[in-house]
């Protein structure tokens, strides 16, 4: 059976009509992970797990009793959600060989809708950076290295060069469960977001990239970067994807006391046709430097859409943007001097033969288990927190941290309902030319348009907009009001249905002959 | 200024992570060195902000014990144990 029909496929309706079954889609996602090896998009793939249920789902189907959307759909976690029985890393060597023995909240939630767990994806070490290139198991390659449509516009090498050397990064740090969604090796994948990761990885691998408002998903599980900032991130194909994804997820969480008590109902996005009573901001500040004119003249033709479609379209101000980064740089720090305390080796994880004492034993398990990226924040974080910076510097930052936040409250109360911004500076860096910097000037680079929605803890999405001129995938991002995912997705998804995304070309999907991912505008699953 | 070397000593007996080396070190300056920018911005007046929830009541669970007795399964991750304990090296 082919799902090859029409312009968007419906794996669950083909789920639920037989065309195609759980264990044959399962099977299919992990023939496909195999011969995308080269992508290290996965740190673990659970075949036996995954398979097993699969064949569970196969059953409830059978009965006419799926238990919803999602029920045998293959999905994949970033490797820094607790997951029951299945090795958790973290990309580091300070958690290699730590089975977890619990599922994160998200992770069981979709385990109780009936998703197949194919497995854990790769990331920067302990979520720490913008290319997904610093975890222990190797850089993850964007799967549009691999494209047609870049290939097509790479210069032809004319010397013997590895041909391999010129394939690009996915971002970060969810790169893994950006190239994996983007890949079709899954149908949907959650990733985490603390400064851009979730929505960075998505505008590189032409994926939509949710960021939802902070306290609204759980974080029980997820293994901390910054407590006052981290959300687990929706990686899907389309827009609609992502509102079904957060459907099942979102809500209070007794073990996650910063989750809202707020009811939460999951909602199906309307096709909006009249965008007149809405109110498009532009912020200018998101001109940022080091913008290319592609991504400009797009955001730019993103804008006008809207105005011709008869949205007002307003030029607005957030005149502390600038800030978000350094701010960023010592909340962060601090916060992740603190979370990181916790790696000691006695009760999880790595552990040093060093026997001298107990505080020589976890000064060389740290040295050891982490790279320098997280050594390099441990110390900076520790150094603001001293007791003579304290004030100048971490109390500093939460009190620009306010101003970050309040400009977007002032913006919001202006009649703005969302705001219009690119989500990366450029596309996708060649990786030999990414790894000429260091992760901390990386990072701040490419950290600037996203990071400031995590300082104020606002929803944001990457929506795929178009190829740049290298033929790779350049996202745009929306900002809305807190709690205010239903309006925000709408908007997405119009704008999605407008811009028309091309698919990618992959020779080694087409190989597959699955008709599961040919011929469709998104393979997608609502 | 440069960071003195009873900072640099004190910061990793705090952190239980070494320098390393002069890299790491320069790495801590140009830390501060980012960091001093926020010294811009004027903040004469605003309140630090803890979380963006701050304006809601944190969710407090009854004092009632709904799970534990997981004894083996805390266990299992760690290296070195005896019965029940976690065994770290003395002094």
């Amino acid at each position: 059976t082919r799902l090859k029909e029409g312009l968007r496929s419906q794996v669950s309706a083909a789920l639920k009509e037989g065309r195609v079954t759980p264990t044959e889609l399962c099977q299919r996602c992990l023939a496909l992970i195999k011969s995308t090896k080269f992508l290290n998009a996965y740190i673990t793939v659970a075949e036996e797990t995954a398979l097993k249920q699969a064949e569970e789902s196969e059953e409830r189907y059978k009965k006419g009793q799926p238990l919803g959307v999602l029920d045998g759909i293959p999905v994949a976690v970033k490797d820094n959600f607790n997951t029951a029985g299945i090795e958790t890393t973290c990309a580091s060597n300070m958690l290699r060989g730590y089975v977890s023995p619990y599922n994160a909240t998200v992770v069981q939630k979709l385990l109780d809708q009936g998703a197949v767990l194919l497995g854990k994806t790769n990331l920067d070490e302990f979520a720490m950076g913008s290319g997904s290139t610093d975890g222990v198991f190797g850089p993850v390659r964007n799967p549009w290295s691999y494209s047609r449509q870049y290939k097509e516009k790479s210069v032809p090498k004319p010397h013997s060069e590895d041909k391999e050397s010129n394939w690009v990064i996915t971002g970060g740090s969810s790169g893994g469960s950006a190239a994996a969604v983007s890949s079709f090796t899954c149908f949907a994948a959650l990733g985490s977001d603390t400064g851009g990761s979730t929505r960075n990885p998505a505008a590189h691998c032409g994926v939509v990239g949710l960021k939802p408002t902070y306290g609204l998903i759980s974080r029980h599980g997820l293994i901390p970067l910054v407590n006052s900032m981290d959300v687990p991130g929706i990686l899907t194909r389309c827009v609609d994807d992502a509102a079904v994804v957060l459907g099942s997820l979102a809500g209070h969480d007794p073990k996650d006391s910063t989750t809202i008590q707020d009811d939460f109902k999951p909602f199906e996005l309307p096709n909006l046709t009249d965008v007149s009573k809405l109110s498009v901001g532009i912020p200018k500040e998101y001109h940022a430097p080091g913008l290319s004119s592609e991504i400009l003249a797009l955001w730019s033709k993103a804008a006008d859409l809207f105005k011709n479609a008869g949205a007002k379209v307003v030029e607005v101000s957030l005149p502390h943007t600038r800030y978000s980064i350094v701010c960023y740089h010592v909340l962060c720090t601090a916060e992740v001097a603190s979370n990181m305390a916790r790696f000691d080796g006695l009760e999880y994880g790595h552990r040093s033969g060093m026997n001298e004492s107990t505080e020589s034993m976890y000064a060389a398990t740290r040295r050891e288990g982490f790279n320098e990226v997280v050594r390099g924040r441990i110390l900076s974080g520790n150094y603001f927190l001293l007791k003579q910076n304290y004030e100048k510097y971490f109390v500093k930052a939460q009190k620009v941290r306010r101003l970050i936040a309040n400009d977007f409250v002032k913006v919001f109360r202006s009649g703005v309902d969302i705001l219009l911004t690119p989500t990366t500076l450029s596309d996708a860096a060649p990786y030999l030319e990414f790894i000429q910097e260091d992760n901390r000037t990386r990072s701040a680079q490419d950290d600037i348009l996203t990071q400031a929605a995590n300082m104020a803890g606002l929803p944001a999405i990457n929506v795929p907009t178009a190829l740049s001129e290298r033929g790779l995938p350049v996202g745009l991002q929306f900002i809305g009001r807190s709690f205010q995912e239903k309006q925000l997705l709408t908007v997405a998804k119009w704008f999605e249905k407008q811009v028309q995304f091309p698919m990618i070309q992959l020779e080694e999907v087409k190989r597959q002959d699955n008709g599961v991912f040919q011929h469709q505008k998104s393979a997608s699953f609502s | 200024q440069k960071v003195s070397v009873e900072v640099l000593a004190h910061l990793e007996h705090l952190a239980l992570v070494d320098f390393r080396d002069s890299e790491g070190v320069e790495r801590l300056q140009k830390a501060i060195q980012f960091a001093d920018q926020l010294h811009e911005v004027n903040t004469d007046g605003v309140e630090p902000m803890d979380s963006v929830l701050e304006d809601r009541c944190l969710y407090l669970r009854e004092d009632d014990v709904t799970e534990g007795n997981c004894t083996k399964e805390l266990l299992e991750n760690a290296r070195e144990k005896v019965e029940e304990y976690f065994v770290a090296p003395p002094g």
